[in-house]
């Protein structure tokens, strides 16, 4: 890459950090608690609307793998998750009212949130409806990750984007709130997924899933990305460019080995096809709040009139991340 | 009493609270080194914390960066103390605060008590121990290296290649064999002492402290000048990783570490709580004077270390995507290729299912959609049938399709209907097998009920796809085991290239083939093909085929059904 490349991804990544930091007008404190984060604590953030019931598993599932404290922006929710998030005793919530799509998709608000309370952490972005899996996640911690990480020189963890599904209808079994959403969407695709390399910012562009095959089969290439980067040892010069999807600067991007071996790397479990689907993606639909002219929704609102069916014969039901690392979806690397 | 610690701490002080206090208790006296850089505030609870314990020393402290002199300093400034203050210690075992002791230190206690004159210290010369990370062995001994590695690596690397081009050595003192191993020693008072009264000590501390990492040769060069009995291992078990760091036990580890016998054990992480409360906690190992074997330990290292470097082959996803040329095999299993030989036998497919035990596809790559094994609509890892997905990135179809069934060897069909981007990388596969029978796509032609101007010209196309084809499998980068028939030459003695290329797939328990395919009805082929040269298009791929007489009414005797001996 020449010199005059780097500058210009700086320039970039410049332009991102000043408008994030523009758009922290936009938040307004609902519950700042960030006083009790201490040097060494893990970092969750999170953007969100109309969650609230998935959000005790969410808090809980996080809690138990050792996440010390959640920054959630809440995209003005109307219900009481907003309010449910402001009694937890760990959780920081700011709210606004403005456009999620003109935020570039919430990447603008968590950009300032982390650029004013995650530098020299170890900072998590998942939505509510993700779960990261990782090497050892059934007897370790995150921390003993992240000092892992630390310990090996690493910044940035890759955790590929793994849609689950429930077999049968969406609307087959609701969703209870508290409940485990692996119990309800418990398959997904193991091996049908493309990995392409993005040569301007250095990161693997990774298509394919579910989505590609039941919503996409005959324009795979507008199928959403799923190569995420939601772990990172934050510094308040780094920048998310387009949601977890890619960060400026561009080494931090480098979660792949291109010598042949594996780095170790994890999954977000993506619990997003559940009962509460095909209301979210009617919803979606009307706001136009989402990614290309959200393209993906208008997708998902036409092939789930037909037939809201996800799983197929060759489906593979979840078990832990032994089965995932098997499968090849994610790798140990050299941690053991 | 006859062993005593030394104890190297930086870091994570309640924990080496924890090990100085547990070693105590077994009766060895420790001495601590804490490293110059901890905070005043820091040192000083932890000083106060343990500095009642009638066992316990501090002694002087030094700045301990990595691979540099301040760690010998330590180790020789504790030494010291250890030897002049507990007089009746016989051994001083070299460790840190995260070091766990895994066996009760009483069986420690025995062990070297029953090995009274024996110096436990890995030491090996440089040209015969692949260690080194770094490409940094012999020249750590002959180079200067003033510069911290972690801190000034630019000024470290140029310093390295400047002495390199002048060619600047540095002279070993005394004729020293310079020595390497395992910084975590235990070593016997005479040894010990002996190093750290030499008369010569000062130009060797001279010497080492420009060597790079003088803490893994310092104590292991200058034991060989004075040991009776060097035993060349450790007694720590410290297994490090491909870039030179230690690998870290956790609490899933615990049943691995309790077989595994050694005494000690590095390193630990300080939240594995269930290591610590096993192995500090009295009384719950079970007691065995076993010699330690941490060969399953080894094991489980050295797997992660080869899928961090080598990876699994055929593999690409999120976290290995690797450069053209470093994949170690592009697809992670065989796989058989035919072109022609659906045309040519009218029941292929079932035949080669049955014949071979394999899973046998149409043609993956069709422009309709993915002609999957039995008409399926998806495959392992629900693969879909789509053609435009496939198109996307077929290289990506291929490698998942033979990734998803690891363990059943894939067949399809191919042929100059197909789509032909993948037939590069498919040459260049030594984990394909591809057989052709050149023409065969004139049999469906001839079979056809078409216009013969259509005819005419879709042959000539599908000439002018298969012979590029051809050109690919014949071009000197091509790897893959290619076979190539002329039909002509094929159909003479069918059996036998069927039977080269299904005993090269290797399919175990398979006899030799008693029943053939059945060949479709030649019989007018050869005047089709002279019918096509009549219309000005030469057919040549297939090879010579007779014109049979033009008269329809002469009869011609059976076709002799070719036999299997």
């Amino acid at each position: 890459m020449g010199v005059f490349q780097s500058y210009r991804l700086r320039l970039l990544r410049r332009r991102w950090l000043i408008r994030a930091i523009h758009k922290r007008r936009e938040l307004r404190p609902i519950v700042d608690r960030t006083h009790q984060i201490r040097s060494s604590d893990l970092l969750c953030f999170s953007t969100l609307r109309n969650e609230h019931v998935r959000l005790p598993f969410f808090l809980d599932y996080y809690r138990e793998k050792g996440i010390n404290h959640f920054l959630i922006v809440d995209n003005d929710s109307d219900d009481g998750g907003a309010e449910y998030l402001a009694e937890q005793p760990d959780v920081s919530l700011w709210h606004t009212r403005k456009s999620y799509k003109r935020a570039r998709f919430g990447v603008d608000w968590l950009n300032w949130l982390q650029f004013r309370y995650g530098h020299n952490h170890w900072c998590l972005v998942v939505d509510p409806d993700e779960f990261l899996i990782y090497p050892f996640c059934d007897t370790r911690p995150i921390r003993a990750l992240t000092d892992w990480l630390d310990a090996s020189s690493i910044k940035s963890f890759s955790a590929m984007l793994l849609d689950m599904y429930p077999k049968g209808r969406l609307d087959e079994q609701p969703y209870q709130p508290g409940q485990n959403p692996l119990e309800i969407a418990s398959w997904f695709d193991s091996g049908n997924y493309t990995v392409e390399k993005n040569k301007k910012f250095g990161n693997l562009w990774i298509q394919g899933g579910p989505r590609a095959r039941v919503f996409f089969p005959d324009r795979p290439e507008k199928a959403p990305a799923l190569n995420k980067i939601p772990l990172v040892k934050w510094n308040r010069r780094y920048a998310y460019v387009s949601s977890t999807h890619m960060l400026l600067p561009r080494g931090l991007n480098q979660v792949y080995d291109e010598w042949g071996g594996e780095k170790a790397s994890g999954l977000l479990l993506h619990t997003k096809f559940l009962d509460t689907f095909s209301v979210k993606a009617q919803e979606e639909l009307q706001r136009g709040q989402h990614y290309a002219a959200s393209v993906e929704y208008k997708a998902y609102a036409q092939t789930m009139r037909d037939d809201p069916e996800l799983w197929c014969k060759w489906s593979e039901k979840y078990i832990n991340w032994r089965q995932l690392e098997i499968l090849g979806l994610m790798s140990k690397g050299n941690w053991a | 009493m006859s062993v005593g610690i030394v104890m190297l701490v930086h870091t994570d002080f309640d924990r080496a609270k924890q090990i100085a206090r547990h070693w105590t208790a077994a009766g060895c006296p420790v001495v601590i080194h804490v490293d110059a850089s901890v905070s005043r505030k820091a040192y000083t609870s932890f000083y106060r914390a343990l500095v009642t314990d009638p066992l316990i020393r501090f002694c002087k402290r030094h700045k301990c960066e990595w691979g540099t002199w301040g760690l010998v300093a330590a180790s020789q400034s504790a030494s010291e103390l250890m030897l002049d203050t507990f007089l009746d210690v016989r051994h001083v075992y070299l460790s840190s605060g995260a070091c766990v002791p895994l066996r009760p230190v009483k069986e420690l206690i025995e062990y070297l008590e029953a090995r009274p004159r024996t110096d436990f210290i890995e030491s090996a010369t440089t040209a015969d121990v692949p260690w080194t990370v770094g490409g940094l062995d012999e020249e750590r001994f002959t180079l200067r290296f003033p510069f911290s590695w972690r801190k000034q690596r630019f000024l470290f690397d140029k310093y390295v290649e400047l002495q390199r081009r002048v060619g600047f050595k540095r002279k070993i003192p005394n004729g020293l064999v310079p020595h390497m191993g395992s910084q975590w020693w235990c070593l016997t008072r005479q040894t010990l002492s002996a190093i750290l009264s030499d008369p010569e000590r000062d130009t060797y501390d001279a010497y080492f402290s420009k060597v790079w990492i003088p803490d893994e040769s310092y104590f292991q060069t200058l034991a060989r000048q004075y040991s009776s009995n060097i035993e060349s291992r450790s007694l720590t078990l410290s297994k490090f990783d491909f870039q030179g760091k230690p690998h870290i036990f956790y609490d899933d580890h615990l049943q691995l570490l309790m077989r595994s016998d050694c005494f000690v054990a590095r390193k630990i992480w300080p939240h594995a709580n269930k290591l610590y409360d096993t192995f500090l906690g009295k009384g719950s190992v079970t007691t065995k004077m076993a010699e330690p074997n941490p060969a399953k330990i080894d094991r489980i290292f050295a797997k992660a270390v080869e899928r961090r470097t080598r990876g699994r082959a055929g593999l690409y996803m999120q976290s290995r995507f690797p450069n053209d040329g470093w994949e170690n095999g592009v697809t992670c299993g065989r796989y058989s290729v035919f072109q022609g030989f659906s045309d040519l036998f009218e029941d292929f497919e079932p035949w080669l299912a049955k014949a071979t035990g394999t899973q046998v596809h149409g043609h993956l790559f069709s422009t309709e959609k993915v002609e999957y094994s039995g008409g399926q609509s998806a495959f392992n890892g629900a693969l879909s049938d789509s053609a435009a997905m496939r198109d996307y990135n077929p290289i990506a179809f291929l490698t998942n399709l033979i990734w998803n069934t690891r363990g059943e060897r894939q067949c399809f069909q191919f042929g100059p209907h197909d789509e032909q981007w993948i037939s590069w990388f498919m040459a260049k596969d030594p984990n394909a097998q591809i057989s052709v029978i050149s023409g065969a796509w004139a049999v469906p032609l001839f079979k056809s009920n078409r216009n013969f101007a259509d005819l005419r010209r879709e042959a000539a196309e599908l000439q002018r796809v298969e012979s590029q084809f051809l050109n690919t499998l014949r071009s000197p980068y091509a790897k893959a085991r290619i076979r190539i028939w002329t039909m002509a030459e094929f159909i003479e003695a069918p059996m036998e290239p069927l039977q080269t290329v299904i005993d090269e797939m290797g399919q175990s328990g398979l006899r030799r083939l008693s029943e053939a395919p059945k060949m479709a009805d030649l019989t007018g082929f050869g005047q089709f093909l002279q019918n096509l040269k009549n219309q000005g298009m030469h057919p040549y791929l297939m090879g010579d085929f007779p014109v049979e007489s033009s008269d329809p009414n002469q009869k011609k005797p059976p076709r002799k059904p070719y036999l299997v001996q």
